[in-house]
């Protein structure tokens, strides 16, 4: 499956995750404190710059960011037909008002969607789930066996899917097909529920008969550092919000969301 | 890098007195007052009837029985003089199924994953990770993903797992009965080399003894009541053979049960396949242009490699699948006023048409008990309650099924669940049958009576497919061998069984 394996190529998959997921934080808190087209088009800027300066390029412009160059616009759109209106209303049409504020509050909204979901996709895109696994555990400390449980468990998504079409096909044989798709479906999903508790039972067995969860320290083969690289990427996250934020505030666009 | 790395383990001894294990929640013991002892370096090859508790006995040593909520433990079960339960990483265990067993998404971490839990140090992990890929002759990068394995060679890394904790003692639960013929070989020479080189103790549960004769020198057969045969291969197999027979064991060259000649009458095609390109995902197919007909009376078996599109195509055949190219004809006697495209009849007129059995019993159960899965089908085709009994009392009857009525499907025996999966597509009467994977991991008592079935609806003139990899049902019950590989060839050949004699006109 491919939620499981990255192209270890890639640029910054080297890179701690944890650290990847930090550098995405104070851009986010930033654009989150404020509602202005400013502040989000400049991180969209540096963003762009910043991916494409380390070879991320290709990524950024490929179909699996689409959701986002989708998702943004319409969010933005239903902001400026909804948005609380002020200045020049142009159209109205029920609860929709058009107006000069409530575009603006689009425009800003749209901006936003983009600067914070980019990165986030972009770098998601180099993290390999085990890689992650290991950074949560090992640089963060969080506990091994929920870390590894859900490692593991990740990997039984695809065994899933293909139960979900193969139980499908066993419902046409058994010829309650033709109607009812909603119960159809519901007793599908609990199918599907029981066969992966079983199949899930089988892989805590297996995990357990190879030491999962026995006393003792627990040791990892593959040593997540984080150093200087996972600092610089991090530094990078913190500038890019500074920029952002300084040049919301220089333009006089800088509005606190409760002021 | 070599056999030396992975055999600084010493074998270990294991010894039972009294030992029993009851299921919470169940009244009757999986296993009670049994007394084994198993010295350092045997490789035992344990047999017995299903549900005499094999499995329960391999889990026991493994320690993953679990704790008092999930069980009672009676007497001692103890490995070089210690509880088994305490005496983790002493035992490593390989299970059935190849695709649950795999923990981690890169070859190399999966292999690490029992050493970090073992807390083995970093600088030492990756050495021994090596030699145990080498060991069960995995040689692929570390890297390679998990997911991209054939069963065999997730077998083997499965094995690989539990070689690289050293493990005094190797316990393995059906191994090979989930493989193909190359991979049941991949899988049990890799063992046979591992235990020659480590001198691990071993042991193997496993219903066709032929193939691990070569690499064990101690059978034991458990019964209900303990150990009821224990000696040297040569002296069980031939002393026990009846007993073991009746227990479902397979003895060397043993073939159950053979088909007589069809004697099905007014043989007709069908379903005809022509040209005909298979797809699981529309437009990927998994083999292109076969050609196929399916005649009443006639027992089919689809055989190759796994990855030829076996499944695939036996799917299609049986309307569930959309053709992805090519033409599908079936019969006048099967499409009636329902038209010439199968995937489009309703789910409803498959019934009486085409009964297809899925490899896992359990992606075709529905309901909570076996007398109301039974009913699934006769209901969907609104029969009144007398006549839906008329016809599921014999099934019952004929699949042994009458004492468990009320049981939930979900929690019978393998062969249990493999004879109720088959009883209800049975239960509508379709004119063509199709099975994938029919007698996979069935002790010999199953493979008879499923062996005598498909031959009786034969004589009834009922068209069989039946996708397989079993050589002997091939042999014993097949009319027609149809062969595919994975490069797209496909060939057509009589079956080595009594039926050709009558299969006449149905090689094309």
């Amino acid at each position: 499956m491919s939620i499981a394996t990255v192209r270890p190529d890639l640029p910054l998959a080297g890179i701690n995750p944890v650290a990847k997921v930090a550098a995405t934080i104070p851009l986010s808190i930033g654009l989150v404190l404020t509602l202005d087209p400013v502040s989000a088009g400049v991180a969209i800027v540096c963003e762009l710059i910043v991916f494409t300066a380390v070879g991320l390029g290709p990524l950024l412009w490929s179909p699996r960011t689409l959701p986002v160059w989708i998702a943004a616009p319409l969010t933005g759109i239903s902001m400026v037909l909804y948005g609380a209106p002020s200045g020049t209303t142009y159209w109205q049409f029920g609860l929709i008002e058009v107006s000069d504020g409530s575009i603006a509050i689009g425009l800003a909204t749209m901006t936003r969607v983009i600067a914070i979901a980019l990165p986030a996709v972009v770098l998601f895109l180099t993290i390999d789930p085990t890689d992650f696994a290991d950074g949560l555990a090992q640089t963060l400390g969080l506990p091994a066996r929920f870390v590894l449980g859900a490692l593991a468990a990740l990997r039984l998504v695809g065994s899933s899917i293909d139960d979900w079409r193969t139980l499908a096909l066993a419902r046409r044989a058994r010829g309650v097909a033709d109607k009812g798709v909603i119960r159809r479906s519901l007793g599908q999903a609990f199918a599907l529920l029981v066969l992966a508790i079983r199949r899930g039972g089988t892989l805590a067995t297996a995990m357990e008969s190879r030491g999962f969860g026995a006393p003792g320290p627990r040791t990892w083969a593959r040593e997540a550092t984080f150093g200087a690289p996972e600092w610089r990427v991090i530094a990078v996250g913190c500038l890019v919000a500074v920029v952002s934020v300084s040049a919301a505030i220089l333009t006089g666009a800088w509005n606190l969301v409760w002021s | 890098m070599t056999g030396g790395a992975i055999a600084a383990s010493a074998p270990a001894s294991i010894e039972a007195r009294g030992w029993g294990w009851r299921h919470g929640g169940r009244r009757v013991p999986a296993v009670s007052g049994l007394d084994l002892r198993v010295a350092p370096g045997e490789r035992v090859l344990l047999l017995g009837a299903s549900g005499a508790g094999k499995s329960t006995l391999l889990h026991g040593l493994a320690g993953v029985l679990g704790g008092d909520d999930e069980g009672e433990s009676l007497g001692e079960l103890t490995i070089d003089g210690r509880p088994a339960s305490a005496a983790r990483g002493r035992s490593g265990l390989v299970l059935q199924d190849p695709d649950s067993q795999i923990v981690m998404a890169r070859l190399g971490d999966d292999v690490a994953f029992g050493l970090e839990n073992l807390g083995v140090p970093a600088d030492e992990i990756w050495g021994r990770v090596g030699a145990a890929l080498d060991a069960v002759g995995l040689r692929l990068p570390l890297e390679h993903s998990t997911a991209a394995l054939s069963g065999g060679q997730r077998q083997r890394l499965a094995l690989a797992g539990v070689l690289a904790m050293r493990p005094g003692l190797i316990l393995l639960d059906e191994p090979t009965a989930n493989l193909d013929p190359d991979g049941v070989h991949e899988v049990r020479d890799a063992v046979a080399r591992v235990a020659d080189e480590t001198g691990a103790t071993l042991v193997v549960i496993e219903h066709r003894v032929s193939v691990w004769m070569p690499v064990v020198d101690r059978v034991v057969v458990l019964g209900h009541g303990g150990v009821i045969a224990d000696g040297s291969p040569d002296d069980v197999l031939v002393g026990q053979a009846a007993s073991l027979r009746a227990a479902g064991v397979w003895l060397p060259s043993d073939v159950p049960w053979r088909a007589h000649p069809s004697t099905a009458r007014g043989v007709e095609p069908l379903m005809t396949a022509h040209r005909l390109d298979v797809a699981r995902v529309p437009g990927t197919p998994v083999q292109r242009g076969i050609d196929l007909r399916i005649d009443s009376g006639r027992v089919t078996a689809v055989t190759g490699p796994n990855g030829a599109g076996k499944s695939t195509l036996a799917l299609t055949m049986a309307g569930l699948l959309r053709p992805d190219g090519g033409r599908l004809e079936p019969g006048a006697a099967m499409a009636g006023a329902r038209g010439n495209e199968p995937w489009r009849w309703r789910s409803r007129d498959l019934l009486t048409r085409i009964g297809t059995v899925f490899q896992h019993p359990e992606h075709q159960f529905l309901m909570g008990s076996v007398l109301a899965e039974l009913e699934v089908g006769p209901r969907a085709l609104k029969m009144p309650p007398r006549e839906r009994r008329e016809r599921i009392e014999p099934l019952l009857t004929a699949l042994r099924l009458e004492a468990l009525t009320s049981a939930n499907p979900f929690t019978l025996s393998g062969g249990e669940k493999r004879r109720l999966s088959v009883a209800t597509v049975l239960a509508t009467r379709p004119r063509m049958l199709v099975l994938d994977e029919p007698t996979f991991g069935q002790d010999a008592n199953t493979w008879r009576e499923l062996a005598r079935l498909i031959t009786d609806l034969r004589d009834d003139g009922v068209g069989v497919i039946a996708v397989t990899h079993d050589e002997t049902f091939i042999d014993a019950v097949a009319d027609t061998r149809f062969e595919l590989s994975v490069d797209g060839d496909a060939a057509m050949s009589d079956a080595g069984g009594r039926g050709r004699s009558n299969a006449g006109g149905v090689s094309e």
